[in-house]
């Protein structure tokens, strides 16, 4: 368990929340670089937007099991939903710190507010925070041998799982949704009316090459067999979707600013391109190969690169795709050294949350047997 | 225009006829209790250069020339209070609201900082705090406790040139078109603020084109809370179609899984 990994991670851990104290003392302006035209940085950009992509999986997975009744994927049930209960608890810990009144952060549920966005966003993370923390409570219970508890609870299973992929359907694509009302700031190589949907299809992407990644590094590092099958599965999974968004990516963009708009040799052009790139154009090559689907490595490879290319777009879209308008005012914004930290933080609670519960809950039931 | 519309007040701000002595700037400072941020030379006159947590009005000076002939032009700066105000829209918890007197105002008690409304409005309004543990959202308040006691806000108050023409949003608007139709030579043919972002409660007028002026002209015309409401609108179906579907997909899965079951177990 201590390995010099997990104390190099506790390390930047325990200094994110040394950083996190000097903000919640002293403020936003002493602890990052946020601004009057910068309003939303990394913490939103990575930690929040790019952290609930990451946890797309658990909904996803679950939804497959339970509502599709697809057996075959009920190994990696418990480690998707245990990832994605984890990324909801880390996005809310972001966005409680990165809210300038954190002690208020329960004012949505009060003071109810139909016509916001940011009204439903607050209550689905809420909601679905709510929601995985009950479908991933059968572990705690077998752990603390409650089996009356864990009878009730996989007894309202299907419903809570169907509750859970509704509320993820509605929370990715809201999450888009927030930058409808953006129009004349952001790129139009970004803007769009089909951003919630463009939300909504990447998360699958993000989220099935997660669950896959996740269940690779798990493998090698507890020494499982890999379950070739369930990898491969997903990867054709991640592929259907992928060509779904490329096709979705090529309309907005030949109906908004035009195809050769992504070619303009611009900041915004030349970040767009990246993205696409690496998040969609790569893994489509790659995955309609089938030697790629079977190869643990190459699939691998392939979940790093879709990873990578979806926290690019939510970059792009909550930072660099308005960068040239808010930058025309003369304020800039690059993160700070304590904005950094408490993004690594989170990551690092994520690996080393995750190894912990691994070894004490029963998180591959199947492995075990 | 609605009843509400009929009772809100409107500023038509008449550009030609600012003269850039910036009271304005000093009486809502005094009036509102702002007080300075520390701003660098930067070889303009503008100052500050952005409005900022402190600085809910500014004016915004830029020169350019007209024959051989250096013109200078004053564009008063501040919140639009916007008919369908972004922000009122965007904000979750309802700290920002349209009053039916025209003012869009703000309250800290409910706001929790998300800075949604930053990002919202249109014409970049909302400031905020940064340097302070509990920061507050700032912005011109239209002088909203003025106008509830039947003054007019600070800033048109000590006006030398009656740059500003305040009154009935409906009278404002008159006037506008009066004034532009009167003098067809003197004002570019454009009121900005009656159709920008579903029309503002200021509106301006100006001798020279309003891009020149550093107005945002890529501002759509469309009510900005449109934009999120074409989302919202849709959620009860997303939920019902979710729901049946998956429900569906749950009943007819499990039958055939069961099926393939029995299929399994009469073979062995």
């Amino acid at each position: 368990m201590w390995t010099p990994f997990t104390r190099t991670l506790v390390a930047i851990i325990a200094l994110g929340g040394l950083v996190l104290i000097y903000r919640l003392i002293f403020g936003l302006g002493a602890a990052t670089n946020l601004n009057d035209r910068f309003p939303w940085g990394l913490w939103i950009g990575m930690d929040v937007l790019g952290g609930e992509a990451m946890a797309a999986g658990g909904g996803i997975i679950a939804g497959a099991v339970y509502i599709l009744n697809w057996k075959k994927y009920k190994p990696i049930v418990r480690p998707a939903v245990l990832t994605a209960f984890f990324g909801y608890l880390l996005a809310a810990t972001a966005i409680f710190f990165d809210i300038g009144i954190p002690y208020r952060i329960w004012h949505p549920m009060a003071m109810w507010q139909v016509h916001s966005l940011m009204w439903f966003v607050s209550i689905y993370v809420m909601l679905y925070t709510t929601t995985l923390a009950a479908e991933s409570s059968p572990m705690i219970f077998e752990k603390l041998k409650m089996r009356g508890a864990l009878r009730i609870v996989e007894k309202i299973m299907v419903p809570v799982v169907l509750f859970g992929v509704l509320l993820s359907v509605l929370h990715q694509s809201s999450l888009g949704a927030v930058f409808l009302i953006t129009p004349s700031r952001m790129s139009p190589l970004w803007y769009s009316d089909q951003i919630p949907m463009l939300f909504l299809i990447s998360a699958i992407m993000m989220g099935l090459s997660m669950v896959s990644f996740e269940n690779i590094i798990s493998s090698k590092a507890f020494g499982h067999k890999p379950h070739m099958e369930i990898l491969s599965g997903l990867a054709r999974g991640c592929l259907i979707a992928a060509v779904v968004y490329l096709a979705l990516k090529i309309y907005v963009l030949a109906t908004g600013p035009g195809i050769a708009a992504a070619f303009a040799g611009s900041m915004e052009a030349n970040m767009y391109l990246l993205e696409l790139m690496a998040g969609v154009l790569a893994p489509i090559i790659l995955l309609s190969m089938k030697s790629t689907r079977e190869n643990l490595n190459r699939i691998f490879a392939v979940n790093i690169t879709v990873i990578v290319g979806i926290l690019l777009n939510r970059m792009n879209v909550s930072l660099f795709g308005m960068y040239r308008h808010q930058s025309a005012s003369g304020l800039s914004y690059f993160p700070s050294w304590m904005e950094f930290v408490v993004t690594a933080a989170f990551i690092s609670i994520a690996v080393v949350g995750f190894k912990v519960a691994a070894k004490y809950f029963r998180v591959f039931p199947e492995a075990e047997a | 225009m609605t009843a509400t519309e009929k009772k809100s007040k409107g500023v038509l701000v008449d550009l030609t006829r600012c003269i850039g002595c910036r009271g304005c700037q000093i009486a809502c400072k005094s009036w509102n209790e702002r007080s300075v941020k520390k701003t660098v030379m930067r070889g303009e006159f503008t100052n500050p250069p952005e409005l900022n947590s402190e600085c809910y009005t500014n004016i915004r000076y830029s020169e350019h020339e007209k024959g051989d002939q250096p013109v200078w032009s004053f564009v008063k700066n501040q919140c639009l209070h916007c008919k369908s105000p972004a922000c009122v829209s965007a904000c979750p918890v309802g700290a920002l609201r349209k009053t039916e007197a025209g003012p869009v105002v703000y309250d800290f008690n409910r706001c929790i900082g998300c800075r949604y409304c930053m990002l919202a409005c249109p014409f970049d309004i909302p400031k905020y705090e940064w340097e302070k543990a509990f920061p507050w959202i700032r912005k011109c308040t239209f002088c909203s406790e003025r106008i509830a006691d039947g003054k007019v806000p600070a800033c048109i108050k000590v006006c030398p040139t009656t740059t500003m023409f305040y009154g009935n949003l409906e009278a404002v608007m008159a006037e506008a078109e009066k004034r532009l139709k009167g003098n067809p030579d003197k004002y570019v043919k454009h009121i900005y603020g009656k159709e920008e972002a579903g029309g503002t409660s200021w509106i301006y007028l100006s001798a020279e084109p309003f891009d020149t002026l550093g107005f945002n002209m890529k501002i759509s015309n469309v009510k900005y809370p449109d934009l999120t409401w074409a989302y919202i609108s849709k959620i009860p179906s997303v939920v019902g179609v979710v729901i049946i579907a998956g429900a569906l997909t749950w009943a007819i899965t499990r039958r055939q899984n069961a099926e393939k079951g029995d299929k399994h177990e009469n073979k062995s």
